[in-house]
């Protein structure tokens, strides 16, 4: 029984620290009060917000492939989780991106629609 | 003549090992500072330097590049443990400021005198962020002369 215990405990440890890509979708749809839509997502990652940078300027238009940092030239990791099973798993890591990169592209922090938008996009690229 | 040799040799050995730094391991410093751009050696700037930046990095050469507080304080005492010494040079600007760019001090300015201007545009290069364009074992610290190819 005890070990049983310590095995539930171990497994809802577990659980709790790491996050799938749904689970942020569905935190930033939860937040704005209103469903997602990719089509939009796609929009606003390609394409300007008023800053001198888009999302894509470094994760290219095509999230699934690698992209490059538009100023340093650092290999970045494809974004899409599809075909990168690293991405969206953390939140500490997921909000602190969100936070900077919303910063520089737009001079602001992104609303949780934007998220919820761009998460929802990232899901159906395959 | 005999003498002379040995000699020879211990200089050409010495100037190669000045252009080498000894990368110190530091996780969370490679991870923060390793994602945009390659984590430098913390040698290439004095501590007063990497004081300055990371006193700053919600506004990083244009970038918003802040993190939390721990890691903050971590990576801030990393660098300033293991920051530039003698070899590094003058890394202030004219009225006495730390400088934030490598790519300003006096060494890196004496020690890319001979690339011109156009080579730095190449598509290949692009920045002279991009040690590893050029300096192709700059992610192991290797600097050095032998070491430096550059792209076309």
């Amino acid at each position: 029984m005890r070990h049983l215990l310590i095995i539930a405990a171990a497994l809802f440890a577990a659980t709790a620290s790491a996050e799938t890509p749904r689970d942020f979708l569905t935190r930033f749809e939860k937040e704005a009060g209103t469903a997602a839509s990719a089509q939009r997502g796609a929009r606003f990652f390609t394409s300007k917000q008023g800053g001198e940078w888009s999302c894509s300027s470094c994760h290219t238009d095509k999230p699934t492939q690698a992209g490059r940092h538009a100023k340093t030239e650092k290999a970045i990791t494809p974004l899409a989780p599809a075909v990168n099973a690293e991405r969206f798993t953390d939140a500490a890591k997921v909000d602190k991106w969100f936070r900077r990169n919303c910063n520089d592209t737009l001079n602001r922090v992104c609303s949780a629609q934007e998220k919820a938008d761009v998460m929802a996009w990232l899901l159906t690229l395959k | 003549m005999k003498k002379l040799l040995p000699a020879a040799l211990l200089l050409v050995a010495l100037t190669a090992q000045a252009d080498s730094y000894s990368l110190p391991k530091h996780a969370a410093f490679e991870e923060e500072c390793g994602s945009c751009h390659m984590a430098y050696p913390p040698q290439m700037l004095h501590a007063d330097s990497w004081r300055a930046m990371m006193g700053d990095l919600s506004h990083h050469f244009g970038s918003d590049a802040s993190i939390d507080d721990k890691r903050r304080v971590a990576i801030t005492n990393f660098l300033l443990a293991n920051a530039g010494g003698r070899k590094t040079g003058d890394t202030r600007d004219a009225q006495g400021k730390p400088l934030l760019r490598i790519t300003q001090s006096a060494r890196f300015d004496k020690k890319h005198r001979e690339v011109p201007a156009a080579t730095w545009q190449r598509a290949s290069i692009k920045s002279p962020a991009n040690c590893g364009a050029c300096h192709t074992r700059a992610a192991a610290g290797e600097y050095s002369e032998r070491w430096v190819q550059i792209p076309k």
